[in-house]
């Protein structure tokens, strides 16, 4: 059973997003890092660009596969965690206490038309 | 002793062809266009036995002149100790299709590793390639790297002064990705660094330079490296990596991207290939260096072995999104490279690319005092220069009377670009293979003919 968290959203490529003062926080579920299996390297989007939504953002690369993260919604890269740097293995370890990236001047609309906690759970269990 | 060349039958050939649902050969090739079908048949009258075919053909080859070549352009003549063809002539190299099961064939494996390693020594980059299949080739993976490194960018600027042959591939490769080159104008032989600033925008992926150049004659990277790292560029330098043991190393001049042809690394000049590409790139681009890779590592039982990593880059793992669709390399003549400099060890390369030089300025230098000719720009080379005759009627008879003396004195330029402003432009090279008296029976005749 996967493990889905009630305080985020979440995009039906397996991204959660999670909203804290104006920043969107965004991370891949415990589905995608199960599915990836042991994450080997994380490619980080450069500050201070916009990407629109679907667009590609970043890279996860494990030692099965080498995966595109599509931006769930538009914003301005704000941060990188540069933690994941030298120590991808955290997205298995915690894969919601360690982001991708954090957005800011995001788009509100796109956020809330993610799918919501049950939501996602109904998703996952059509898969 | 006769034999028929081939064991087929008419029988067999139909049984084959009937098998496939073809009527005839003919049909077989129907989905090759016309143009691109041999219309008569090979030259050879039917019924000769082997042995005389054999003949025939050793008749036509005698036809072939041999010379002391001062050719260059990009393949030249330099010496190749005997272990290289006599190592990697053994079976199980030449052989070897590429290795499924890689990590089986260890020894193959570890001739490619240490490729990288002296590639990474010579460029002073950090890491290499397994090889790519020529120069040029390896320059058009550079433009992809750097296109696909920056986020938007379209556009790779590129010098004029470097080899014909490169900018046509990269003309090819820009016209096939959707992107587009732009063009770094050359002033006086070398390329104009004035003008770099103001090319520079925001489709712009990076940077594309060659030395010694076109002409062979050596540029200045100075400042280069800080203004494209400063716009978020990257910095690519195409060089012959024998040169390398005498002049600046791409890393040295701060570029990012490192490549060029190993032919000058013992490969033999055969018409101009094959050759073997090399490309080397800082750390920090890794994940997006194209081409196989092999790494060291330590096996269950702590003994050293190789394998192929970094795999997830390659398009058997990332499909279409790859970071290039090369997915094999030149391993044999990347061997012959590694064998070669084996064999000449750091101070052996050095003093074949000191020879070159010293033997190039001796000619070039003796050459410039002769009417009808001069080394026009006056600019810094290594063993090639650029000789410009006053008129073609000169040049003409120049190549032919050097001919005449078994001496092929140089390649005209315009015979690679076509254009007009390279008709009275000869490139000629000298390599350390080039003795005293080679030289000096290269002087004998310009004097007689240029005097």
């Amino acid at each position: 059973m996967s493990k889905i968290l009630e305080n985020c959203r979440y995009s039906k490529d397996h991204e959660w997003v999670r909203v804290e003062a104006d920043k969107a926080y965004v991370g891949i579920t415990d589905h995608a890092q199960h599915e990836l299996g042991e994450i080997v390297f994380v490619e980080l989007p450069p500050i201070g660009e916009r990407y629109q939504k679907g667009e590609e953002i970043s890279t996860v690369e494990s030692v099965k596969a080498a995966s595109a993260i599509l931006n769930p919604i538009d914003g301005v890269v704000d941060q990188a965690n540069e933690d994941l740097d030298g120590s991808p293995e955290l997205l298995n370890e915690d894969c919601y206490a360690n982001h991708l990236f954090v957005l800011k001047s995001f788009s509100v609309e796109e956020y809330e038309a993610l799918l919501d906690a049950k939501e996602y759970e109904a998703y996952l269990a059509t898969l | 002793m006769i034999y028929p060349y081939i064991p087929h039958t008419d029988e067999d050939r139909k049984r084959m062809l009937a098998s496939i649902g073809a009527d005839s050969l003919e049909e077989l090739f129907s989905h090759i266009g016309e143009d691109l079908l041999l219309s008569d048949s090979v030259p050879i009258s039917h019924g000769k036995t082997e042995d005389e075919v054999q003949r025939l053909i050793n008749s036509i080859a005698q036809r072939n002149v041999k010379g002391i070549p001062f050719l260059g352009c990009g393949c030249y003549d330099h010496i190749i100790p005997s272990t290289v063809k006599a190592l990697s002539s053994l079976p199980s190299f030449v052989t070897a299709y590429t290795p499924y099961q890689a990590e089986l064939s260890q020894g193959l494996l570890q001739a490619m590793y240490e490729f990288q390693s002296m590639i990474c020594e010579i460029t002073g980059l950090d890491v290499a390639n397994a090889s790519l299949y020529d120069g040029a080739n390896a320059a058009s993976e550079a433009a992809a790297l750097m296109i696909g490194a920056k986020r938007k960018a379209s556009v790779v600027l590129v010098s004029r002064t470097l080899h014909p042959f490169t900018l046509q591939v990269l003309q090819t490769w820009a016209e096939g990705t959707d992107n587009s080159l732009r063009y770094l104008e050359e002033k006086d032989g070398v390329l104009d660094a004035s003008m770099l600033e103001s090319l520079l925008d925001e489709q712009c992926g990076g940077l594309i330079v060659q030395t010694p150049n076109r002409y062979g004659l050596l540029e200045d990277y100075t400042g280069f490296a800080d203004l494209l790292h400063e716009k978020g560029m990257l910095f690519t330098i195409c060089s012959d990596p024998l040169s390398l043991a005498i002049q600046k190393s791409p890393q040295e001049w701060g570029a990012d991207i490192a490549v060029g042809d190993t032919q000058s690394l013992g490969l033999e000049m055969a018409f101009g290939g094959p050759s073997c590409g090399y490309m080397a790139v800082k750390q920090e681009l890794l994940r997006r260096l194209p081409g196989r890779l092999v790494g060291a590592s330590v096996d269950k039982q702590g003994r050293r072995g190789f394998t192929l990593t970094f795999q997830a880059r390659e398009q058997h793992i990332k499909r279409e999104r790859a970071t290039s669709n090369v997915c094999s390399n030149q391993a044999l003549a990347a061997l012959m490279t590694s064998i070669h400099l084996s064999s000449l060890g750091w101070d052996g390369m050095v003093e074949a690319a000191r020879q070159s030089y010293v033997k190039a300025h001796y000619l070039a230098y003796h050459l410039a005092q002769l009417p009808g000719m001069t080394l026009v720009w006056d600019k810094p080379f290594w063993c090639e220069f650029p000789l410009v005759f006053s008129d073609a009627k000169h040049m003409r008879k120049f190549l032919q009377e050097l001919r005449n003396e078994g001496i092929w004195a140089g390649v005209r330029l315009a015979q690679l670009t076509r254009q007009a402003k390279d008709e009275l432009v000869l490139l000629v090279a000298v390599t350390e293979k080039r003795s005293r008296e080679e030289l000096e029976l290269y002087l004998a005749a310009a004097r007689r003919v240029m005097k």
